[in-house]
């Protein structure tokens, strides 16, 4: 027999006691110093900032990118950094490229806003009718998967060379995406704030605009999100195809045509608009909006 | 409406449920929630509907509130049969996401008053404003009206659920286990809120527990019901309790009454976390 199999492990009976709760002031004057944060170091504030960090290694790309292209020593092949940069930039000046962004983007706008037209009616329909949530289904299944561009023949057929066919094509890359997400969004709001809202007397009316939309927004933002990028990708590739036919071009003509004259320098700045207008809708309009609602409110971090 | 003074001789009780029924559709099947319940409410009154889980209280409560249509029976409010939700009835729900997120307390205790209105009037946004904040002070949140509900602790948003549901002055409040989410200190101290509310200015209430103690403390009459379908067991006085009988002689022989016509003899012991805990 193990002695620890009979072991008892009786723990002591100590004595109680109580503590009388001290003030804050009184602990400060009993001189029992809180120990303060430390603060952070320079360099430590410096790594905090998220845009610096980010903009760090932008200019470790330009560097390379810029050394890549004096390697190789080609200008039509590869202009380096700078030579784009000047591109750029005189393009700007000279008020030639926002010419092309100016078209590009007031097409964009057009079928954007049809593309988002077109699913609040269909996610309407899906919420409030059997037959309008099938067909949601069925023709997102069928068509969100639907490259745009592959509409554009058939478009150019139906529309003419013009901007119809853009703006339908535009409309065709934003609206699956958006009410899927949108749809999405309706269904996952909590019941308790549905049944909040009936409890109220909400109307079928008031029900979609005080509680369903806010409480799908981030599901619709993240969808008009996810619209805009598919578009602006949509329109530059339509534009690099098909980019004579609207008469006057946009920036994917302006790309197309730099390439057939072998203004290389000039492609890349055209690319580098892409990216930049790309960027900045995503960072300030979306982020900002997304700040002042979801973000706000916690439903997003 | 006015609020009765509670000495005047009520004939009639304000909510009567007559043989309810409920049946609910699952993936198995039709279940049947609650059978041929009766039970009639009096203005004034903090009736608990108290049983286990599958009891159908909840369902009984939504039933009340219009969301969902008894297979038989009649629920009557006030002589008038209960067809939809209304805002002469405010549910007080479990869940912490009754609050809409994206408006701030104020925003929250306003917006059914604005939508609405009070007993069945229009109210202006001045006076819906003036009413909020009202009711935020008498439940202690007015330095937080501005404050965005994720900023709040569980039992901050609870309150302000009671604020709501109150500053609407409904006919009858629904409080479908309104603290069951909350931690034990918290549901206490909540409970005792409650109290001090009904006692600054009176009004019916149907609450939904689960919780023997609590049944006991926050109601003045308790139906409790059995599960599987759920059906009347018995209908219990308990104004007699407050808060601070919790670990009487009386109060603890009237627990374990109750503990024996919902568990049976056999069940006395059955370990639930919500049973009633012996107090000194």
């Amino acid at each position: 027999m193990s002695a620890g199999a009979n072991l008892k492990w009786e723990p002591p009976v100590r004595p109680e006691y109580e503590v009388p709760l001290a003030s804050p002031q009184a602990v400060a004057a009993a001189g029992i110093a809180v120990p303060a944060a430390r603060p952070l170091g320079t360099i430590e504030r410096l790594g905090q900032l998220a845009w610096l960090r980010k903009t760090i290694l932008l200019a470790l790309i330009a560097v390379l990118w810029e050394a890549m292209a004096r390697w190789t020593d080609n200008d039509l092949l590869l202009p380096g950094f700078l030579q784009t940069a000047k591109a750029l930039v005189e393009g700007t000046l000279s008020g030639e490229l926002p010419r092309y962004i100016g078209v590009s983007l007031w097409v964009l706008l057009q079928g954007y806003l049809a593309g988002v037209a077109g699913a609040f009616l269909l996610t309407t329909l899906a919420i409030s009718t059997r037959t309008g949530r099938d067909l949601l289904e069925t023709l997102t299944a069928m068509f969100n998967p639907l490259p745009a561009i592959a509409l554009l023949p058939v478009a150019l057929l139906w529309f003419g060379l013009g901007k119809g066919s853009l703006v339908f094509v535009l409309m065709h890359s934003v609206m699956w995406p958006l009410a899927l997400n949108t749809y999405a969004g309706f269904r996952s709001v909590p019941e308790t704030l549905r049944m909040a809202g009936r409890n109220y007397g909400l109307g079928k009316v008031r029900m979609v605009t005080d509680i369903l939309v806010p409480a799908a927004l981030p599901a619709i933002l993240s969808g008009l999100k996810i619209g805009w990028a598919f578009a602006w990708r949509t329109l530059i590739a339509a534009e690099l195809v098909f980019g004579t036919t609207s008469g006057k071009g946009g920036l994917g003509w302006y790309i197309f045509q730099s390439r057939n004259e072998l203004f290389t320098d000039k492609v890349f700045a055209g690319l580098g608009a892409v990216i930049l207008i790309g960027l900045l809708f995503e960072n300030v309009v979306f982020q900002q909006v997304e700040r002042l609602t979801v973000r706000r409110w916690g439903m997003q971090r | 409406m006015n609020v009765l003074p509670f000495q005047v001789v009520q004939n009639e009780p304000l909510l009567r449920a007559r043989g309810v029924t409920i049946d609910y559709q699952s993936e198995r099947g039709t279940v049947r929630a609650t059978q041929d319940v009766s039970f009639d409410v009096w203005r004034g009154d903090r009736f608990v509907l108290l049983g286990p889980s599958g009891c159908g209280k909840s369902t009984l409560l939504k039933a009340v509130g219009g969301f969902i249509a008894p297979r038989a029976g009649s629920l009557q409010l006030d002589d008038k049969p209960i067809l939809a939700p209304g805002p002469d009835r405010i549910v007080v729900f479990q869940e912490f996401d009754q609050l809409p997120p994206w408006k701030t307390v104020k925003q929250n205790v306003m917006f059914p008053l604005l939508a609405g209105g009070l007993g069945g009037k229009k109210i202006g946004r001045k006076e819906a404003e003036a009413r909020a904040m009202d009711w935020l002070a008498r439940v202690g949140l007015a330095p937080f009206a501005d404050a965005y509900p994720h900023t709040l602790s569980g039992g901050m948003k609870a309150r302000v659920a009671i604020a709501r549901a109150l500053a609407m002055q409904p006919e009858i409040l629904l409080m479908d286990e309104p603290f069951a989410a909350l931690d034990a200190l918290t549901r206490r101290r909540m409970q005792e809120e409650l109290q001090g509310l009904w006692e600054a200015s009176p009004f019916t209430m149907l609450f939904v527990t689960h919780s023997i103690e609590e049944a006991l403390v926050v109601g003045n009459r308790i139906l409790l019901l059995s599960p599987h379908p759920g059906r009347v067991r018995a209908e219990i006085n308990s104004h007699q309790f407050g808060l601070h009988s919790a670990g009487g002689t009386e109060f603890q022989a009237t627990a374990s009454r109750i503990h024996h016509l919902l568990f049976g003899e056999g069940g006395a012991v059955e370990h639930d976390e919500h049973a009633v805990a012996v107090q000194s």
